[in-house]
């Protein structure tokens, strides 16, 4: 029985719960029969019992299976196999795998053909196993639940918790994941300082990976440097760039938006500036590298400056735009969260609209600004397209606007684009690059909330 | 007097006027909010505006120092004086008017600051004080006529809006106050707030009466009773009679007053 099929009768079954014992308790209150509940919950709780405790059950199968049947097809590798371990086994599981997959590569080894009939026969078995289990344990459940209708029982409550924990799940799924994504990147990090000392990559100003490329052709030669400041120092630049334009362009929009628009004006102009968000990023990488970059360019040459044909400035420009729907558009909303009365406070003592806005609505709506900007700041921070196509490649330690730099982003694109051996050092730069980028954005956020609660207003 | 078309019973003129509305009508869009209203507040005194929900005395109140300004759909019509001069009049700014007449909300809604900084916006926005002392002593003799000071002197850097509900609507008349109007608008002050805070408010009002006009919009008659010494009573947006509080609870003339005081509706 496939895993859709028995989804399918699993759902079939707890719908079936369902009915019956909403039925069963609609006919007992017909009879005068009183209840706690309405029926819908009995109905509910029955339902859920039968699928839920089923449906774990049946992915964690799913999930373990796998493992047992890799650990044991190990039984069948020859034993130089065994011996050489690593990529051999690898390489081993995989020829297995296939054969289990239906597709073969020439003629294979006996064994494997041994391994491939035994898996099959393993994946049979616990096939059948699991879809009697499982079906037996949602019949089980709901019948359980089911013995328990009765008029004291409380269903509704039993849902309640039911959905309770749902919630707890549905937000452990997203915390799971985060740490999963943390430690991934960490390991790997670990790895890359067996390699560079953390001292070089942390505080080295060149960043020069070698590659293996450039080696074979003869250019290589020479120490790679893996020094992380210059696309920090590249980050922090762009960032701010981007930062300085579309702070004070957001705001002030948003203000307008909410304190000095009509509501026509308003239902017109926000959903025009939430447009911007929608501009895929790469677009805004052709406009900073095609428009932009050379205008700026030919600007600063006529004034006599020195400016790179792909400039920190054309990107963090760009990069700035992108993000002004994000601060306006959420900037907006809080400021039209805070209270009318307080508006009327400040008018009844005389105050104009520009004074009530920036020593009342404003202050008020701090701790939602902050949070705009915070979102905004993560977004330039990530952003990787636009420094790819207008900023350049070139790793230079500088906090000239007019240089071409890079950020940690597009670097990391750089080096994991394309095939890469996992245990070269410049290949796992990439990760101390990340971890580094996430401890840089956590710091970022904790010192934002740090002001948010020092500046924070509390209304009503 | 001076007008004799007049359909308002008792007698809405006084000797001294602070405020004088003339044929004041207002509009929100289509809907006739107020119709030609005719009265006169006086000089330091404390009149009440009572009437049942809708009969436009909040509406009213609100065109005395042209809060009304902010809502786009609302219209004026006919003339409110302030010392004689036209509120409405295209050369007065709005500025320096609702400094003179000052305003107490429903609710009560310090700003989301220390309780110094709510009654030193005022001053600081008007540019009142030439120095931080000056502002102080604001600060000091605003808290104190509204009877604060002893709470909260030693707190002035505390959020105002952690103060309790009557504290938080003294803090908003201190506010108001500390602008140095001649006339406060209170708009149902003490709707929001428990019989002890509301007495406290009260007493607060019978102490301001020697320096400041003050109307007060109100739901309660006992309160009208208590604290004032003229009583406008209007209905569905008619100013239906005025007169002194004492003969419009005792022995209104008009039939709507006599109804709305006994309790007949409202």
């Amino acid at each position: 029985m496939t895993l859709t099929s028995l989804l399918i009768i699993l759902t079939v079954i707890s719908l079936a719960f369902y009915f019956i014992a909403k039925r069963t308790v609609l006919i007992a209150r017909s009879n005068g029969q009183v209840f706690h509940s309405l029926p819908n919950y009995y109905g509910l709780w029955a339902g859920s019992l039968a699928f839920f405790p089923a449906v774990v059950v049946l992915i964690l199968w799913s999930i373990i299976d796998i493992q047992l049947f890799q650990s044991w097809v190990r039984d069948f590798y020859p034993p130089e196999i065994l011996a050489a371990g690593g990529s051999q086994a690898i390489v081993a599981l995989a020829k297995v795998e296939n054969i289990v997959a239906g597709i073969r590569f020439g003629e294979p080894e006996a064994w494997v053909l041994q391994a491939g009939d035994a898996w099959i026969g393993w994946a049979a078995t616990s096939t059948m196993l699991k879809s009697a289990v499982v079906l037996g344990l949602a019949t089980v459940c709901g019948l359980i639940a089911y013995r328990q209708i009765d008029s004291d029982f409380r269903a509704r409550n039993g849902v309640e918790k039911l959905i309770s924990y749902g919630l707890i799940a549905a937000s452990t799924i997203a915390i799971l994941t985060t740490i999963g994504i943390v430690l991934s990147v960490l390991f790997e990090t670990i790895r890359f300082f067996q390699l560079v000392p953390p001292t070089d990559f942390i505080f080295g100003t060149e960043w020069n990976p070698q590659f293996e490329g450039a080696e074979r052709a003869g250019s290589g030669g020479g120490e790679a440097k893996y020094g992380m400041l210059p696309m920090f120092a590249g980050t922090l630049l762009i960032s701010s760039i981007a930062i300085i334009v579309a702070v004070p362009v957001g705001l002030a929009s948003a203000v307008y938006l909410a304190e000095y628009a009509s509501p026509k004006v308003r239902s017109t102009v926000k959903p025009l500036l939430e447009i911007l968000a929608g501009v895929p990023t790469v677009v805004y990488g052709f406009f900073a590298a095609l428009t932009v970059a050379p205008a700026i360019k030919g600007l600063g040459e006529s004034l006599g400056l020195t400016v790179a044909s792909e400039s920190a400035l054309a990107a963090g420009l760009v990069m700035g735009v992108m993000i002004i729907p994000f601060v306006s558009s959420l900037s907006d909303d809080v400021i039209n969260a805070v209270p009318q009365s307080l508006r009327d406070a400040a008018y009844g003592l005389g105050s104009t609209k520009s004074e009530t806005t920036r020593q009342v609505v404003l202050p008020a709506a701090l701790p939602g600004i902050v949070a705009a900007v915070i979102l905004a700041v993560s977004r330039a921070v990530g952003e990787t397209m636009i420094v790819v196509m207008a900023a350049g490649l070139a790793a230079n330690l500088s906090f000239n606007p007019l240089d071409a730099v890079t950020t940690v982003t597009s670097q990391i694109v750089t080096i994991l684009v394309g095939d890469q051996e996992f245990e070269s050092a410049k290949t796992l730069s990439a990760f101390a690059l990340s971890t580094m980028l996430i401890i840089l954005t956590l710091g970022l956020n904790f010192f934002a909330l740090q002001i948010v609660k020092k500046y924070r207003e509390q209304y009503d | 007097m001076e007008n004799s078309n007049i359909k308002t019973t008792g007698n809405v003129f006084v000797e001294n006027p602070r405020m004088t509305a003339r044929n004041v009508d207002v509009y929100y869009g289509d809907k006739h909010a107020i119709n030609d209203v005719t009265i006169d507040i006086g000089e330091q005194e404390v009149i009440a505006f009572i009437g049942p929900s809708g009969c436009g005395k909040s509406t009213f109140l609100r065109t005395l120092n042209r809060m009304n300004d902010t809502i786009d759909i609302c219209r004026v019509e006919g003339t409110i004086a302030l010392d004689g001069q036209d509120i409405y009049a295209p050369s007065v700014d709005v500025v320096p008017l609702r400094a003179r007449v000052g305003m107490v909300f429903q609710k009560p809604n310090p700003f989301p600051k220390s309780i110094y900084d709510n009654i030193a916006y005022g001053p600081r926005i008007h540019g009142l004080t030439k120095s931080k002392s000056e502002l102080d002593d604001i600060v000091e003799s605003a808290l104190e006529k509204a009877g604060l000071w002893n709470e909260v002197k030693d707190r002035l850097d505390q959020p105002g809006t952690g103060l309790s509900g009557g504290q938080q609507q003294r803090l908003c008349i201190a506010r108001a106050i500390a602008v140095s109007p001649e006339v406060i608008l209170m708009d149902e002050p003490c709707s929001a707030l428990d019989p002890i805070a509301t007495a406290k408010v009260e007493e607060l009002i019978e102490e301001l009466k020697s320096q400041y006009t003050i109307v007060i919009v109100t739901h309660s008659m006992q309160q009208a009773a208590r604290v004032s010494d003229r009583t406008a009573y209007f209905h569905l947006g008619d100013l239906i009679e005025v007169g002194n509080t004492e003969q419009i609870f005792t022995n209104p003339s008009h039939q709507l007053t006599q109804d709305y005081i006994t309790g007949r509706f409202g």
